[in-house]
């Protein structure tokens, strides 16, 4: 599509149009360009949180101080939870593009489950740290990092919730028509990359 | 190449908001939440506008206060808040919204030939975004103001006027937000919604510098709103992120702020980049000279412009490989820079200028931010930074920058495109009025500064020493006279779009595709989508459509 | 004009900005007084920017100026321009003048701050402690206690604790042999003072005195918020941080009364925060040093009289009134913020 020269003074004669480009009412669904642009944005914000966190980690004389330790057994096993969800998240993708609603929703509600089991055995091991937020640098950074990711999750997990609600009607979702899907499955595997690299920041960094 | 080419029958396709293509917007239609792009922009261009009043008004009680050099009009306090409204409301509420929310917005689909941007509904949620973030930071005055400056650095932000500091905060996150939304809806529409006829290498220039803008405010501003989000934490969860005392730095805010704040410039300038490639061929009836290296500088200063944010810090807490590193960086921004002021000179030669008030515009940013850019210059150098840093040296170059430069393009701009957003001309004579008034008004104000500065007058000061007092009084008559430079342009404004002469749909004979709909253009843009034929800028040759409709009142 | 060849006028004009150039570059009169080793070398800098600039100043606009005019449309003509739309030896041209311009700039730059003493703000060392305490023959370990009155003033620069190491700033002059300092300054920031510490002869003081041609180093840190340290006059600026060790080293070079200002926002009598540095000959500074210490010496508590921490804010500012141009009740106003600062409460 590049043929003619920069600002030929000769006419580029283009071909015309196909009438289905022309047409008032229809432009193709740029939805997953979108969420994918906006998550570039997202990731960067994280990456903010992440370097002050790294910032200050590297200016503190203990890290984490005292006092402020983090479990690692429960995180483990939620990280391994979450991780796992984002390969059934990916079969009921494959279910639906083989039309297989039925399966599509079994997938997404298993996902769904193993997103709510992460959250609450987040506020769980909030509950039994024995710190606040306040308590000194590491614990706000702890908390607000995770926290923030934690919105993240609830957040995807309104979006499988909302597909699976939209799945209740018939034909709202087909092999070549679930754009919906698609987008919180993306949604999900973004939110999990983002606590791998969580996980490894906040966790695994404090035993060394 | 393929992105035309999506077969419809395979994707499936969203509607938009499918309305009768012959129903023109009513008045009360620019009041609500409209999804239509030229609505969208029209908000966003007039809203912006009353925000440039409030802050001018500020930045006149200011200047009022410096014509003597005792704190004896405002109280400091108040003066501290001015000084911060008045940048946190021209950066985030007047240039920003107006070059990329009002033009882009406006202009990017008329450019690239689509009916609307890819996300309309969104497009609406970015503008509405605006007002109630304008209102926290006009309510904030109830509690004060915030005082610690448009860069709010902790601790002072942390000890000073909290509850007006939050709201700071709050209405920088929703216009952050707002400038997010905007900028992934520009980038999906300008890669994959411009007419098929429309080559790369045939879009107009102000596209490019869309997306290249876009490009900057999508990876830096999520950056800042990190950084604000730790500091509301600071001042309102009892978080010590920035409290150096209790394991926090203070620096790291200053890092976060300017990974934003410094391509913010580039987010205020490049669209006005982008304007002056628009209008100077088309007044000038020559072709753009240069198109690519144009175009290529525009991505060179997003990419370069993420990497010069440690020039703001020189004398903060830096340590010597990164004074150095950063000075490099930020000498080497100016190469693009400059290819560009030079294309624009040559586009210049061998026309035949037309003295319209859109082109003197655009002729006075060219002369103005040639000072501006060099004074930039200077101020990468890091020995010498370390003296001007935080002086009146430094109001002087934004102000050359970002008044000479971006304000003078989007009046440019508003000259240039009004016949399109209303149907009517402009009235010339009182464009070429407010032009000499602005001109003249913009290089009394700000030029003295830059001595103030050298000899060693800091910024953000209420009161100074009395040697100065001389060159305030001068800035000072010419912030006056500069501030009632707006009068004739309002004036102009407001009597044109009820009572202007109609406006063709083509008066300055322009190659773009927007001059090839209707004058205001209809709700979906164009009956039939244009077939691009040449390039944006092909003029001087035989196939410029004839020029039957030169109207009456552009005689040069 | 027909008659003159455009070769001899591009030649012409050419010699004219080069001679304005160099003239302007020399000229410009734009800086202050010189008044320390450092300024030297960064009026050096600034004068090759500014030659290069009104170069390319004049002939940009030079080039605008006579474009604008020459090509402007006569009136009933309506037709377009000449269709040219690049030239890519010229294009590459004007990439790479720029270029090397800014190359060669900063390779300058690079140099004028290594002379500065910019790659080494912590060469400050211990050693030169020793080296001054010698000199003045005054054991600085006598002193601590009476630094230790300032304790909650001044955590940063007490005697007791290991020696002020900066880490951002300006450090010694490289070309010095033994890059000590001969007078160590502690300052600190608050709002909206400064305060200057003597270590080595325990003197505390509101205004900064220095020898002339002696290497100075100043300690810079902040009590509450961010200030930043500048004399014009020595072209030297640094932020003093709250929580982070900074500092300049200068060798003032005039004697003389010049300005202390502080940079950077904080808070509402930011543009009030004004000291002056003295520089004295070096008989005039011995003379100084002594009759301070004496007076300081026997009366200890004048130290602790006159610690602002000890003061309400009024008390406090009312003798700067006349500095801060600002009237008794004005300072009143001051009260709400200044005491919710963490350590003045704590007093």
């Amino acid at each position: 599509m590049q043929g003619s020269t920069l600002n030929s003074p000769e006419i580029a004669v283009e071909a015309t149009l196909s009438p289905a480009m022309i047409t008032h009412d229809a432009h193709p669904d740029l939805r997953v360009w979108g969420l994918l642009t906006f998550l570039v944005s997202e990731s960067l914000m994280f990456g903010g949180f992440f370097a002050a966190y790294l910032l200050i980690r590297g200016a503190a004389a203990a890290w984490p101080p005292e006092g402020t330790e983090v479990e690692l057994l429960l995180p483990s096993i939620n990280t391994v939870i979450l991780v796992s969800s984002s390969f059934v998240i990916h079969l009921g993708d494959v279910a639906i593009k083989k039309n297989d609603v039925a399966g599509m929703r079994k997938w997404y509600g298993i996902t769904a489950l193993m997103g709510a089991i992460f959250l609450l055995g987040q506020v769980y091991e909030y509950m039994n740290l024995g710190y606040g937020l306040s308590t000194n640098v590491f614990a706000n950074c702890f908390y607000l990092m995770t926290g923030f990711h934690g919105l993240h999750v609830f957040i995807g997990l309104l979006l499988i919730l909302g597909v699976l609600w939209r799945s209740r009607r018939p034909g709202h979702y087909s092999d070549h028509k679930h754009t919906g899907i698609e987008m919180a499955e993306i949604y999900w595997h973004f939110v999990d990359i983002i606590w791998i690299v969580l996980f490894a920041l906040v966790y695994i960094l404090t035993l060394f | 190449m393929t992105q035309a080419q999506i077969p419809l029958e395979t994707t499936s396709t969203i509607h938009v908001e499918h309305l009768p293509a012959h129903a023109p917007w009513k008045w009360y239609d620019y009041f609500t939440f409209n999804v239509d792009h030229k609505v969208i922009g029209i908000q966003y261009l007039v809203t912006s506008f009353i925000f440039y009043l409030i802050g001018g008004l500020m930045a006149v009680a200011m200047r009022t206060e410096l014509a003597t050099p005792n704190p004896d009009f405002i109280d400091p306090s108040l003066y501290n808040a001015f000084l911060t409204n008045h940048g946190t409301i021209m950066i985030f509420l007047w240039i920003v919204p107006a070059a990329i929310g009002g033009f882009g917005n406006y202009l990017i689909p008329l450019m690239i030939g689509a009916r609307d941007m890819a996300f309309p509904k969104l497009n609406a949620i970015a503008f509405w975004l605006n007002p109630p973030a304008g209102a926290l930071l006009l309510g904030s005055f109830f509690f004060g103001g915030a005082q610690s400056g448009w860069t709010s650095y902790p601790p002072l932000s942390e000890i000073t006027a909290n509850t007006a500091q939050s709201m700071w905060i709050l209405a920088i996150i929703f216009v952050g937000s707002s400038s997010i939304l905007g900028a992934l809806n520009f980038i999906v529409t300008i890669l994959l919604m411009r007419v098929p006829s429309l080559k790369w290498d045939q879009m107009p220039l102000f596209c490019w510098a869309i997306l290249a803008t876009s490009a900057l405010a999508l990876l830096s501003t999520p950056v800042l709103a990190a950084g604000l989000v730790l500091l509301l934490f600071d001042i309102n969860f009892g978080t010590s992120f920035y409290k150096p005392d209790e394991g926090g730095n203070v620096i790291i805010y200053q890092h976060l702020f300017w990974f934003y704040s410094h391509p913010a410039v580039y987010l205020m300038i490049l669209p006005v980049f982008g304007v002056m490639s628009e209008i100077i061929p088309v007044h000038a009836r020559k072709p753009i000279f240069g198109y690519k290296a144009i175009a290529f500088s525009s991505l060179a200063i997003c990419l370069v412009g993420l990497f010069v944010w440690v020039h703001h810090m020189f004398t903060s807490g830096t340590p010597p490989w990164m004074r150095l590193f950063f000075t490099i960086s930020t000498l080497i921004v100016a190469v693009p820079t400059g290819v560009k002021i030079f294309s624009w000179v040559a586009t210049l030669w061998g026309g035949k200028i037309r003295f319209t008030s859109a082109m003197l515009f655009a002729v006075g940013l060219l002369s103005m931010f040639v000072l501006g850019g060099l004074s930039g210059v200077t101020l990468g150098a890091v020995p010498f930074d370390v003296h001007v840093h935080d002086s009146y040296y430094i109001v002087a170059h934004f102000h050359y920058v970002l008044f000479g430069g971006s304000v003078f393009g989007i009046y440019a701009a508003i000259y240039h495109w009004f016949p399109k957003m209303t149907g009517r001309m402009m009235n010339e004579t009182w464009g070429k009025v407010h032009f000499v008034m602005t001109f003249i008004g913009t290089n009394l104000t700000f030029l003295p500064m830059h001595t103030l500065g050298i000899q060693g007058m800091p910024r953000r000061v209420a009161m100074y020493d009395p040697q100065f007092t001389a060159i305030n009084q001068l800035c000072t008559f010419g912030a006056f006279f500069l501030a009632a430079s707006v009068i004739p342009f309002m004036i102009n404004v407001i009597w044109s779009w009820s009572h202007g002469e109609k406006a063709s749909d083509n008066p300055w004979n322009a190659l773009t595709l927007e001059w090839t709909t209707a004058s205001p253009p209809i709700v979906e843009n164009w009956e039939v989508l244009p077939v691009v034929t040449h390039g944006p800028y092909a003029y001087g040759g035989n196939y410029v459509p004839e020029t039957t409709d030169v109207t009456a009142d552009v005689k040069g | 004009m027909k008659q003159i060849p455009a070769s001899l006028l591009t030649l012409t004009a050419g010699i004219l900005v080069t001679v304005i150039s160099f003239w302007v570059g020399q000229n410009h009169g734009l800086m202050p007084e010189q008044a320390s080793e450092q300024a030297a070398l960064v009026d050096g800098l600034f004068n090759v920017m500014m030659m290069i600039a009104t170069a390319l100043f004049l002939v940009v606009e030079g080039a605008i100026v006579y474009f604008l005019v020459k090509y402007r449309r006569r009136a009933g003509d309506d037709t377009d321009g000449i269709p040219v739309d690049g030239n890519l030896p010229l294009e590459a041209f004007w990439t790479a003048i720029p270029s090397i311009l800014v190359i060669g700039l900063g390779i300058y730059s690079v140099q004028i701050f290594q002379e500065m003493g910019g790659f080494d703000p912590s060469s400050h060392s211990m050693i030169s402690h020793s080296h001054v305490s010698a000199v003045v023959a005054q054991a600085p370990a006598t002193e601590a206690p009476m630094a230790g009155d300032m304790v909650p003033l001044l955590p940063a620069p007490d005697a007791a604790k290991p020696a002020f190491t900066p880490k951002y700033g300006f450090g010694a002059n490289p070309d010095d042999p033994n890059g000590q300092a001969d007078v160590v300054v502690n300052v600190t920031g608050m709002q909206y003072a400064w305060i200057f510490n003597y270590p080595d002869s325990g003197i505390t003081t509101g205004e900064l005195h220095v020898p002339v041609n002696q290497d100075v180093q100043v300690n810079l840190v902040a009590q509450d918020v961010i200030h930043s340290f500048w004399v014009p006059q020595f072209r030297l600026k640094q932020d003093a941080l709250p929580g982070q060790q900074t500092g300049l080293r200068f060798k003032a070079s005039k004697i003389g009364t010049y300005p202390i200002v502080c940079a950077e926002l904080c808070g509402s009598y930011h543009g009030g925060m004004r000291s002056q540095v003295i520089v004295h000959s070096p008989e005039e500074y011995e003379t100084w040093l002594t009759e301070n210490q004496v007076a300081q010496q026997q009366t200890p508590n004048a130290v602790v009289a006159v610690n602002p921490a000890n003061l309400t804010d009024t008390e406090f500012l009312t003798p700067y009134a006349k500095e801060l141009d600002v009237k008794a009740d004005a300072l009143s106003h001051l009260h709400t913020k200044h005491t919710m600062m963490p350590a003045m409460v704590a007093d």
